[in-house]
């Protein structure tokens, strides 16, 4: 062997010989097992904490680094790669003045959401400039194709690595965060300097690690070995933990009448990746440990596999009580629907189906759990705090008050992270150790037990009358619903609602079911079932414009819903009905939309290039917040002696805004600058409910909350100086005062008595919006506003390959007020890429695509330009009428694309993922 | 477990003898993937210090290019016309990221039906360069590939070198059929490198990826292009001319969308080559 070769014959041996290279300018040495990926040294030797790890395959691009200057995914070298060479990370970087101009850019352009993959995107943009000063786009999109994005839908991203050097001219700079004004996240620096810290960075470094055992199989009854002797045969390992070891009720569930899925399977799993029981060990230790030795006999049985096996006669039942596998159904009637559709001069229907869509975070579910005296507190990443410490807590079998729940920052959510996840097996690990214990879902774990978007299996029939409306309307719905209730009794209870889009249709009928099968969970994700019923109601509506042969914008904007109009619920809103405005503002694009495809279209089929360009569209709409169901959020807000203005805001900012747009609200209510506003939380011990950041419902609901203690707060410090209500605030190093008229007068509030908290003044309001029940029939008030949609989509097929390009989405958006119109345009364009990944890619499938390898979401060169028409239909309950806009986003983007692959080839697509195959099967069916 | 980094190639397969079934790591894009969130069971010879086994040479017999050359640095080469269906997969391979580190031989040795190097270095004739103590011996990239994940790859013996034969003036092309732009499996992908003279074939030489357990060539469709007036190359191809194929079913692709697609972008490939000023 040659001298300088590295030998490490047995692990312990790492120790004498560290690797060693320069980190971030300054050298290093690092104990390192052989094979220890070099992303997991630079955050567990090195505590390089901004390098995240999103995939560990190379897939995702999260933990991309210099080497010696060139950019690698760290996840796929080897410590020992590293020896005598440079590594440099976001952190490193932004020591340098290009790193921070593009840190810049990044924040003027809204670049970074949830902030999990910014590091990798701006350390691969950072070695792009460097050998391009004023790169292309096309060149952006080549050096920055290996990281995934699953928030920005990467137009932003592209802008701010064009724009760097442009960035004081940059969109988010505008005014002093009042409502309307396009600031800056305040959330923002730590995502681009990569200090923010997500579930899996913040874990004390003496953690215990816990891995959880799941099934290999979709059904099987199982038997555990000597799990206790495993453990104590193997040093290093500490316990292993089974149902029997769940203190509390082994079931939980968002709902709890659903409550129906358990911590640890007890003999029986239901879906592969169901948990049986989890190891807790050192963090070396368990690194090492093969899952696959640890002793279970499997009895594999027969599982079913789809919504058609699971309603099979005689099918195995999965949880007791629920008759052929039906979870629950949902209803709307109004009028006579089959009488209407037999006096519609033309009725259209069909069968329209989708698949299980995977959220795709970027960030897997990581976090730590730690006892503290009588109580456990819980870090991790979430979307609904509250809502954890209350499973958690049932789980412990331990009052509310022992579980304090401390939100990360979370590196996507999109609605899967409102279930519990790593939360239990992390807090009940937890009450038995003296130490803490983290654990991270890998990308497989995470894909394999987190939920889904429900598939659902459509046929629907609409009618309409020569003079161009709606004569009619059927739908009956299955949604899988996978193995555990989750958020499935929502889908079953929104789809109805919502499957008539918004639409005036006096005629109606929708049904839905939510059938269980042995596939994962599945739950909430963004829209709630939503956008599957659309594509069913906007392709049925394309067929009648087409049959009636009127302008698609001009059929559905004939037939939108107006104010005054009743709902299918029947619900009449006298006010902020803003669909039409929507299709008015698509209008002029669409039609230019139209041409310039025809125009192309001409010269392509002159010139024998098998290309064709449509342009599509399709609406929708979305009510904001539970359904019929309270839905309370609380915002807390003091005053300090000293005069500093401090918001307790605990709706969870998961990359949407939250943290902005509510602290925005609040100052506006309040009257200063958002600059005088800090924020603390969320931390259920610190900060009141908010709620979960789910149902469009966190601007809407929680903004009202703080626009209540706003001005609660407001009307404090002003009676304070007896001034009168137009009185103003004015904030400074020296503390508050007030002017009113021309008398300025300092608050001196250390003369109160400052309370527990340590507040001189302390206000908390709350806010929940009125609804009314809906009956047997779906009658009522479900929502006290809905949010409005239109997209117009301009794509490109190949005809003879049955790719699609997308060229331009024109996506108008009736949020009542954009409290943050460059927030908004975030939301729009991440909605979108969402939404085109359900329409054109995207399809988990149990055992085959469990990873971002075979799961395919969009990359940063799928998306094309989005020009958001932001409409402000203002609503009279909404905070400075804003309403929600979250999910409305990707309702009508997937319709919309199989409209324009429609107008561009004639091929009625029904089945998404609309994939190249698909495509090019509906053109040649479509061909005469 | 043991981790070593020789720095020779006699050092490489001193280890590999000593240690038995080895993992053999340079870019570490296929190793680390498969290992997943296992730690590794098996020694691991990194040998991307090892001297001598990174670049590309040419010579009179054509072109060496080391065992540990990565995608990036093929495509910095100055090469021919002949490789610009090579360089046109190394600009498919996964991302940046990966080409920086992933390497061609270990495309070659990694064996996935859908690999994006095997068509193209198919189509220029490759073959694989092995060391052994036994020595060296030198397999066609056909004979190489046994099979998905499969190679005549033996215990004891590393790739050293991909070799390509000399092209003459010829010009290579690939297309590359996915479902996303970035980071994708092929659902289909062909490659050929075509030489000319006096405006007929003179050579050809065309593999198709992904419709098959190991890319193929498609011989009978290389014969008839031969003494096709270059112009005319697109309008050969012929449904037999794809029996070697055997597209499954799967969730990138129906079987007869494979095939459908794979003639459309041979069609497409030779239209390209096919542009007078670029092959006359």
């Amino acid at each position: 062997m040659t001298d300088t070769a590295v030998t490490l014959p047995h692990p312990d041996a790492t120790a004498d010989q560290p690797v060693r290279f320069t980190l971030n300018g300054d050298p290093v040495a690092v104990a390192a097992r052989p094979g220890l990926r070099l992303s997991e040294a630079l955050r567990e030797r090195l505590d390089a904490r901004d390098v995240k790890i999103g995939c560990n395959a190379g897939d995702c691009g999260a933990c991309s680094v210099l080497l010696d200057g060139e950019v690698v995914c760290a996840c796929l070298v080897a410590t020992h790669q590293a020896e005598g060479r440079r590594v440099e990370t976001l952190t490193g970087l932004s020591r340098t003045p290009p790193m921070q101009r593009l840190a810049e850019a990044f924040l003027a352009h809204g670049a970074a959401q949830c902030g999990i993959c910014t590091p990798g995107m701006m350390v691969c943009a950072h070695a792009l400039l460097a050998r391009r000063a004023a790169p292309s786009e096309a060149e952006v999109m080549d050096a920055l194709g290996g990281v995934l994005c699953r928030c920005t839908g990467y137009r932003k991203i592209i802008d701010a690595v064009l724009d760097v050097g442009a960035a004081a001219t940059g969109p988010g700079t505008g005014g002093i965060g009042g409502i309307g004004d396009s600031v800056v996240r305040i959330d923002g620096r730590p995502k681009v300097d990569g200090t923010e810290r997500f579930g899996d960075d913040v874990a004390p470094a003496d953690s215990l690690v816990l891995r959880v055992v799941r099934s290999p199989h979709a059904r099987a009854r199982f038997t555990l070995g000597d799990l206790d002797g495993f453990v104590r045969e193997r040093p290093g390992l500490v316990m292993a933990l089974t149902a029997k070891d769940v203190p509390g009720t082994n079931i939980f569930g968002v709902i709890p009448p659903f409550a129906d899925q358990p911590v640890f399977a007890e003999s029986e799993v239901r879906h592969r990746g169901e948990a049986v029981a989890a190891i807790v060990g050192e963090a070396e230790a368990m690194a090492r440990l093969d899952l696959d030795a640890i002793p279970i006999a499997w009895e594999p049985l027969p599982a079913l596999q789809s919504v058609a096996d699971a309603r099979v006669d005689g099918a195995p039942m999965l949880h007791p009580g629920r008759a052929g596998n039906v979870m629950c159904r949902g209803l709307v009637q109004r009028g006579d629907a089959d009488d209407a559709l037999t006096k519609a001069d033309i009725v259209v229907e069909g069968r329209f189906r989708s698949g299980f869509v995977e959220h795709a975070y970027i960030e897997p579910e990581a976090g730590y759990a730690v006892r503290v005296g009588d109580r456990v507190e819980v870090h991790a990443c979430t979307q609904a705090p509250v809502m954890d410490q209350e499973g958690v807590a049932a789980i412990l079998g331990v009052s509310l008050g022992r579980v304090r729940v401390v939100p990360t920052a979370v590196g996507g959510g999109f609605g899967s992270k409102l279930d519990l996840s790593v939360q239990p097996f992390l807090a009940i690990a937890a009450m038995r150790c003296d130490r803490p214990v983290r654990m991270t879902y890998s990308r497989t774990e995470s894909m394999q037990s987190t939920t889904k978007r429900h598939p659902s299996d459509i046929r629907a029939k609409v009618g309409a009358t020569k003079d161009g409306l709606i004569c009619g309307f059927v739908f009956d719905g299955d949604f899988d619903t996978g193995a555990y209730a989750s958020w499935g009794p929502t889908v079953a209870n929104r789809v109805p609602v919502h499957a008539s889009g918004p639409y005036r249709i006096a005629d109606y009928r929708a049904r839905s079911a939510g059938i269980h099968t042995n596939n994962p969970p599945s739950g909430a994700f963004r829209g709630f079932g939503v956008p599957q019923s659309a594509i069913a109601q906007e392709v049925l509506f394309e067929d009648l414009a087409e049959r009636l042969g009127l302008d698609p914008l001009e059929f559905r904007h004939k037939n939108a819903l107006a104010n005054g109009v009743p709902t299918v619920c029947g619900q009449v809103f006298e006010q902020g009905v803003g669909i039409r405005a929507c299709f008015d503002a698509l209008r002029p694009h669409f039609a230019i939309a139209r041409e310039a495809a025809a125009a192309f279209n001409r010269e392509a089929a002159a010139s024998g290039d098998t290309r064709r360009r449509g342009a599509g569209l399709a609406a929708g709409w979305y009510g904001c917040g539970n359904t019929s169901m309270a839905n309370p959020s609380t915002i807390k807000a003091g005053v300090t002696p000293d005069g500093r203005i401090v918001l307790h805001q605990g709706a969870m900012d998961i990359g949407q805004g939250a943290n902005t747009v509510i602290a925005q609200i609040f100052a506006a209510a309040l009257g200063v600058p958002l600059a005088a506003v800090s924020i603390v939380g969320p931390d259920t011990d610190v900060t009141p409910d908010a709620g979960k950041t789910s149902a469009s419902r966190q601007t809407f609901i929680s903004g009202n909350a703080a626009r209540l203690a706003g001005a609660a707060l407001r009307g404090a410090l002003l009676r304070q100086a007896n001034a009168g209500d137009d009185a103003t605030i004015e904030t400074g190093p020296e503390g508050l005062a007030v002017v009113d008229g021309a008398v300025r007068r300092p608050l001196d509030l250390s003369t109160l008595e400052a309370g527990g908290e340590g507040y001189a003044l302390l206000v908390a309001e709350s806010y929940d919006p009125p609804t009314a029940p809906l009956d047997e029939n779906g009658q009522g008030a479900p929502y006290a506003v809905y949010g409005y949609a239109a997209h117009l989509c301009e794509l490109e097929v190949d005809v003879e390959l049955g790719t699609v390009r997308l060229l331009r989405f024109t996506a108008a958006h009736d949020v009542g007020r954009a409290i943050n119109p460059l927030l908004v345009e975030g939301q729009v364009e991440g909605g979108i890429a969402q939404g085109a990944g359900m329409a054109l890619m995207e399809a988990y499938l149990p055992g085959r695509t469990e990873n971002l390898h075979d799961y395919l979401i969009p990359t940063i060169g799928d998306m094309p330009p989005v020009t958001t028409l932001i409409v402000e239909e203002a609503d009279a309950h909404g905070p400075y009428g804003a309403k929600g806009l979250g999910e409305h986003v990707l309702i009508p983007t997937a319709p919309a694309i199989l409209n324009a692959i429609r107008h561009a080839t004639g091929a009625r697509i029904t089945q998404v993922p609309a994939t190249p195959d698909r495509v090019r099967a509906a053109i040649l069916e479509a061909r005469p | 477990m043991t981790y070593v980094t020789p720095l020779t190639l006699e050092d490489a397969l001193d280890a590999l003898q000593r240690l038995g079934p080895a993992s053999i790591l340079a870019g570490g894009t296929d190793v680390f993937p498969a290992l997943g969130e296992r730690a590794p069971d098996r020694p691991i010879v990194d040998i991307t210090r090892t001297e001598g086994l990174r670049g590309i040479a040419s010579g009179p017999d054509g072109w060496r290019i080391g065992a540990t050359t990565t995608w990036t640095d093929l495509l910095a080469a100055p090469l021919p016309a002949a490789f610009d269906g090579v360089k046109a997969a190394a600009r498919e391979v996964g991302s940046v990221q990966i080409q920086n580190t992933g390497t061609v031989a270990g495309n070659l040795c990694n064996a996935s039906p859908a690999a994006d190097g095997v068509p193209a270095f198919m189509a220029l004739g490759a073959s694989v360069e092995i060391a052994s103590d036994h020595g060296r011996r030198v397999l066609a990239l056909d004979e190489f590939i046994t099979g998905p994940r499969r190679t005549a790859l033996r215990p004891g013996e590393i790739v050293t070198a991909v070799l390509v034969p000399p092209q003459g003036e010829a010009l290579g092309g690939f297309l590359k059929l996915g479902a996303r732009r970035y980071l994708v499996i092929s659902i289909a992908m062909v490659s050929a490198v075509v030489r000319a003279e006096g405006g007929r074939v003179a050579a050809a030489r065309v593999a198709v990826g992904a419709c098959s357990p190991v890319a193929v060539r498609l011989p009978a469709l290389e014969a008839a292009l031969l003494g096709t007036p270059v112009a005319a190359m697109a309008d050969r191809v012929e449904p037999a001319h794809l029996r070697p194929l055997a597209p499954i079913d799967d969730l990138r692709g129906s079987a007869e969308y494979r095939s459908d697609a794979a003639r459309t972008l041979l069609k497409r490939l030779l239209l390209s080559l096919s542009k007078p000023q670029e092959l006359q």
